[in-house]
């Protein structure tokens, strides 16, 4: 059993209170039509915390769906900052800089899939250390792209963690409808890995399946799939009116289970939190986050941004049609 | 110079390109062990082993989907989907991923990945392995396009494909494999992307053409120089980027134009080249633009796959029709 330090601990928490000020500070600024679609990270913040922490920023790499990077705060400030030039839909945003070891957001579900167990391997054929871990979601394990790359990475013995967060909706759609099988860690015995299910509102259960699977992938046993239950506490995204479909009571009861509010307690009782701390977690999140949109906003965007890094150099009609741009740009001044 | 036919010279440019780049990794469907269903990566597995060349299991997305996550791990993919037609299972991956890459991060990653691919009938094959997609391919941005019509060009432009940082489509024609010989260069041999080759000189009419439809456009002008006709073909060797400078110095000199293609005609990278011989050229134009293409309808069976393609008849046939406008 490897439980994670007291530190480690804290510093969850942490990023934890943070995602989801963050995140209730975004739904607030997409509200007022400053930013685009927000995708809600309350009763994520656990999984994707604990898995973070487990991981080595400087050598393992993080593959993303689209919900996981306010909790990603261990990889660096600019991977909220780039979030941020992201929502704005800024061309940029989707540029986390190198080293960061964190690819941007993957709007087309499991797609990121293949591309992570692609990447575990090139970092295997050339002796780097690293492993990769690859968040998805229930839905998301309904798709071919799944099944193609968790066979590839049982193959291979790629140094892949699949980290599927089951959050019991997909928009709408719950997990009954999604699968007939008895859990999404089920579907590992198709690919010949070892599949774990774990408590995705524990910080410990999931930090130590991800180190373990990491520790794993790293002798060379190849990839593990792990998947961590949760409740999805807030709406699917901005666009998405929850009360449709959710029953009451299964959210009332799901709130109880809140990650948030289990790991406060806990280190509140073990005093390595307060209500002062949290105060102050807070205030410095919105901060942070304040910060990143106003760079969000203020960032220079040229006229022919739009065709900028499609191809390494524009083809002939490119090159035209950028000229046409410009001069329509320019006309309208 | 050797004379050899174009999977030879694929086979010779593939092991040139990973004995000069230790970064170029094979990776596709029985390319390792048997060195591919037509030989086109014969030998690469003895010369360079199982940490070069790669027999994946039979999964077209993830070998297109895999080949992100290599380049993105700074490796210089070249994936072989074992039949064009078969990429239809990836286009999510081609389309909306390989495609992309570049774009939306910006360049921190180079897509520095080559897929190749055999097309086009005429072999009696199963259903879906003769599927002409280049059109819809075309229509993709952020994938450059490469349809050589020789082996000197298929070994000059896939070397220019593997070396270059963006995702290319290279697509070979499965009837040209033994079918199409010429002299090929020894040695280094690159055919830059995006230049298109004069096939056969003429003054009366240009045919435009590429892949496999440049021999059988020859064929059929040979044929019409013995009716006194002087007839001009184009091999566009890369449909994006697209030359357009030599489609408008072609159109400009013969004045009649007649675009051929394998695939369905709606829809067509033909209707593409007309579109761009009427922006480039219209004023030199002496009489509509012909297209001679496949019928909207799926690639067909064996029994009436003849009928299907463009023949060298078909092809002699526009270029005598667009000569009767006076």
């Amino acid at each position: 059993m490897t439980r994670p330090s007291d530190g480690q601990r804290r510093q969850m928490l942490v990023d934890m209170v943070s995602a989801r000020t963050q995140s209730q500070r975004m739904w607030n600024l997409q509200r007022q039509g400053q930013i685009g679609t927000v995708a809600p990270i309350d009763g994520h913040e656990a999984t994707i915390v604990a898995a973070a922490h487990a991981l080595d920023p400087a050598h393992d790499w993080v593959v993303p769906q689209y919900r996981e990077p306010l909790a990603l705060r261990r990889y660096g400030p600019e991977v909220l900052e780039q979030f941020l030039l992201y929502n704005i839909g800024h061309p940029a945003g989707g540029h986390i800089p190198a080293p960061i070891r964190v690819l941007p957001n993957q709007i087309s579900l499991a797609t990121q899939l293949p591309h992570a167990v692609g990447l575990a391997w090139g970092m295997t054929l050339q002796d780097d250390p690293g492993v990769v871990l690859a968040f998805f979601g229930d839905g998301s394990s309904s798709q071919g792209d799944f099944y193609e790359a968790g066979n590839l990475a049982g193959v291979l013995k790629a140094p892949v963690i699949f980290l599927c967060v089951n959050n019991q909706w997909a928009i709408s759609t719950p997990v009954h409808l999604q699968t007939a099988a008895e859990s999404f860690a089920a579907k590992a015995a198709a690919f010949g890995i070892p599949g774990v299910k774990v408590d995705g509102n524990d910080v410990d259960a999931v930090y130590e399946a991800v180190h373990g699977a990491r520790e794993r992938a790293r002798s060379g046993l190849g990839a593990t799939l792990i998947e961590a239950a949760l409740y999805r506490l807030g709406a699917h995204t901005t666009a998405d009116d929850p009360t449709r479909y959710v029953p009451a009571e299964d959210l009332a009861a799901a709130r109880r289970n809140d990650p948030i509010a289990i790991l406060r307690s806990r280190l509140e009782a073990e005093g390595l939190w307060d209500a002062a701390t949290q105060s102050e977690v807070e205030s410095a999140a919105l901060t942070a986050v304040d910060a990143a949109h106003e760079r969000a906003r203020t960032m220079p965007l040229a006229p022919d941004a739009l065709l900028d890094h499609c191809v390494s150099e524009d083809s002939p009609r490119l090159a035209r049609q950028r000229l046409a741009l410009l001069a329509e740009v320019e006309g309208t001044r | 110079m050797n004379e050899l036919n174009m999977l030879e010279a694929i086979n010779e440019c593939l092991h040139a390109e990973m004995a000069r780049d230790d970064r170029v990794v094979v990776l596709g469907e029985d390319v390792a062990r048997t060195g591919g269903v037509f030989r086109a990566t014969d030998g690469l597995f003895e010369k360079f082993g199982e940490d070069r060349i790669f027999d994946m299991p039979l999964a077209e997305g993830a070998i297109a989907g895999a080949s992100v996550g290599l380049a993105i791990a700074g490796l210089v993919p070249v994936a072989e989907m074992q039949f064009l037609g078969f990429a239809y299972q990836a286009m999510h991956q081609i389309a909306g991923q390989v495609a992309r890459l570049r774009y939306r991060t910006q360049s921190r990653f180079d897509p520095a990945i080559t897929i190749r691919a055999p097309f086009g009938g005429g072999v009696r094959t199963p259903e879906l392995h003769s599927d002409s997609l280049e059109g819809q391919l075309a229509n993709v941005a952020g994938l450059k396009i490469v349809v050589p019509a020789t082996a000197a060009d298929a070994k000059g432009l896939l070397a220019s494909a593997i070396r270059d940082p963006d995702p290319v489509m290279f697509l070979e024609p499965l009837r040209g494999y033994r079918g199409i010989r010429d002299q090929v260069p020894d040695g280094e041999h690159l055919v830059p992307l995006g230049s298109a080759r004069t096939a056969r000189p003429g003054t009366d009419v240009v045919v435009i053409a590429w892949s496999h439809q440049v021999e059988l456009a020859c064929r059929a002008s040979d044929r019409l120089e013995k009716e006194g006709l002087s007839v001009r073909v184009l091999d566009l060797r890369s449909l994006v980027p697209l030359d357009l400078a030599a489609i408008a110095e072609a159109v400009d000199a013969c004045g009649r134009v007649v675009v051929t293609e394998e695939s369905p005609q709606t829809g067509g990278f033909g209707g593409e080249v007309v579109a761009t011989v009427v922006e480039e050229s219209f004023w030199s134009l002496e009489a509509p633009v012909i297209r001679v293409s496949g019928f909207d309808v799926p690639y067909p069976v064996g029994m009436v796959e003849d009928l299907y393609i463009p023949d060298e008849d078909r092809i002699a046939a526009a270029v005598r029709r667009v000569l009767e406008v006076a």
